[in-house]
């Protein structure tokens, strides 16, 4: 029988505010185990959260950038359960009133738009983190991730492929990093993701039962994840077996997932709302500053791209994907380059040698204007394309312009016709085979001298000016 | 308002208590759910939920850094600690 695979995610992100959700401890990644931490973050009894008013702007921001209706009176309540990286044996989440509701975002499969629902984003804290090597038969901890602010985005089971799934952590991803509320660093944890899996039979309305499978962080894991799950799920269901409600735990090296829980080992979380934090209440005002803050969104700005600059739909979604990308990009637009020469360069030379350097596109060492300059000494006639891609290289290792480089590197094109004469004669002389070639029909030896001109010419030579002079020459010959 | 064993010794795993037999016998539940439970007897048809007793609301801090507490201040009460952590028994989940 065929499948229908039914696909759910609840997408954490560790938000980007300098101190912690609940106290005014740092909010960063790496710092000396459990020096960031205080009285609150570390559960101590007595002491009393304050909240973040950051952490409800962000969570708005996302709200609004993932078309969610935002919550007029919100509350926290707490999720018990007791495990050594949770100090308070409480998180401190929201249950029956998240802050945002409602919402969706548009992801793209193959050329195919699709809207995916948003059934709600809640603020929540983040635990601490516990290290298992190289003790034995104990678990260190360290607290310093305890109150890192996150946000849960809980999607509608609105995704039916392993690929629609990849395709919204990577939009929700892109977004998140568009509106600067989290450093979404998957090799830091910042974003991780529980997925939710059930089957059904092709044509049935009815859902499947499900299993969760936690531990998913990074999105070619979660992508592998769910195709594992589907086959695992599939082999049980034709064999007439049925699926229990249960939860798994992926294991992104093994590429397999193991079960955690079964359905009556399932965590009983006795939600209460939290005595000590009073409610969120957001007026129209405060939702109106925040939109006001929000920037020209991937989806808005591909649209925009392809309508005015002319580039294809492919290079259009590469560049939106990377916000600093796009920044770039449009900087050098805005200089007056030509659209879709800048987007050879950045996606083509200036990735290559990011790439090579394991750099981030935010690490460029040299300007919009400088990239632009370059451009403009190659279509000037100044450079060949391939000395330009020498000077680019230079100039990730030095803070000269354009122009010095290619006086210092001696890239100087010649374009002089009188001085590239001599050398095409010189050329033609020394191969009177290819001269014979041509003389008998084969044009391919046009190419092949236009070749050792170049060689002569050490590469400096235009190759349109001497493939223009090789031609003269040759049809000169042929019909003397 | 009939409480079983099943459901105290349910309630005792969730709050990591363990209970010897005498101890459960010595437990009144009924007793204890039956006090409160007189609550249930209002009359709330015109009352909202109510989750705060106080209209205090949005009491937010700024997001600025202030600083953290010694390490070893933090570690203090921590019955077993090791290299900067507290040291438990090994967790797998």
């Amino acid at each position: 029988m065929n499948y229908e695979p039914v696909i759910g995610l609840e997408f954490h992100a560790e938000l980007s505010t300098d101190t912690k959700i609940y106290c005014s401890c740092k909010n960063e990644f790496g710092q000396e185990v459990n020096t960031s931490c205080c009285p609150v973050c570390t559960g101590m009894p007595g002491t009393l959260p304050v909240l973040n008013k950051k952490v409800v702007d962000y969570a708005i921001k996302a709200g609004l950038a993932l078309n969610c209706s935002i919550t007029r009176r919100s509350k926290q309540d707490r999720k018990n359960y007791f495990y050594p990286d949770l100090p308070k044996a409480y998180q401190v989440s929201q249950f029956d009133l998240p802050l945002c509701t409602d919402g969706w975002v548009e992801i793209e499969v193959d050329g195919v738009k699709k809207r995916i629902g948003i059934t709600r984003i809640h603020i929540e804290e983040d635990a601490g983190k516990l290290i298992h090597a190289p003790l034995g038969n104990a678990s260190l901890v360290d607290f310093n991730r305890c109150g890192v602010p996150l946000i849960e985005i809980v999607s509608e089971p609105d995704l039916r492929s392993a690929k629609e799934a990849r395709a919204y952590m990577e939009t929700l991803k892109t977004i998140l990093s568009y509106i600067g509320v989290s450093d979404c660093k998957m090799e830091e944890g910042s974003l991780r993701c529980d997925i939710n899996v059930s089957l059904r039979p092709e044509g049935q309305d009815e859902f499947g039962t499900r299993t969760e499978m936690k531990n998913v962080s990074t999105f070619s894991g979660g992508e592998r994840a769910i195709e594992y799950e589907i086959a695992r799920q599939t082999e049980i269901l034709n064999a007439g077996g049925t699926i229990d409600q249960e939860t798994r735990r992926w294991d992104d090296v093994k590429g397999e997932n193991v079960l955690l829980r079964s359905k009556e080992e399932a965590h009983d979380y006795r939600y209460f709302p939290e005595p000590d934090l009073m409610p969120i209440v957001v007026d129209e005002e405060w939702i109106q500053s925040i939109r006001a803050e929000l920037p020209e969104l991937p989806g808005v700005k591909k649209a925009r791209y392809l309508a005015e600059y002319g580039i294809t739909d492919y290079e259009a979604g590469l560049i939106v994907d990377n916000k600093e990308m796009a920044h770039f990009y449009e900087e050098c637009i805005a200089l007056g380059a030509n659209p879709k020469t800048v987007a050879n360069w950045v996606l083509g030379d200036i990735s290559r040698f990011l790439k090579d350097a394991e750099m981030s596109f935010g690490q460029i060492p040299f300007g919009a204007d400088r990239l632009c300059a370059l451009i403009k000494e190659i279509d000037g006639g100044a450079i060949s394309g391939t000395a330009g891609k020498k000077v680019l290289s230079a100039m990730f290792e030095t803070a000269k312009t354009p122009a010095e480089l290619i006086e210092e590197l001696g890239l100087k094109q010649i374009s002089d016709t009188s001085a590239l004469e001599a050398l095409v004669e010189q050329v033609i002389a020394a191969n009177p085979q290819s001269l014979d070639d041509y003389k008998n029909g084969k044009t391919r030896a046009l190419g092949f001298l236009v070749g050792q001109c170049m060689k002569e010419s050490r590469g400096k030579g235009n190759p349109q000016v001497i493939n223009q002079l090789v031609l003269q020459r040759l049809e000169a010959y042929k019909n003397a | 308002m009939k409480i079983t064993k099943e459901e105290i010794l349910h309630v005792a795993q969730l709050a990591r208590l363990r209970l010897s037999d005498a101890e459960m016998d010595e437990l009144n539940m009924e007793g204890v759910i039956g006090f409160a439970n007189q609550l249930s007897e209002l009359n709330l048809d015109e009352v909202e939920p109510t989750n705060h007793v106080s209209d205090v609301y949005n009491v937010l801090r700024a997001d600025e850094v202030k600083p953290s507490f010694d390490r070893d201040d933090i570690l203090k009460n921590a019955p077993s600690k090791e290299r900067g952590c507290v040291l438990v028994p090994k967790v797998v989940d």
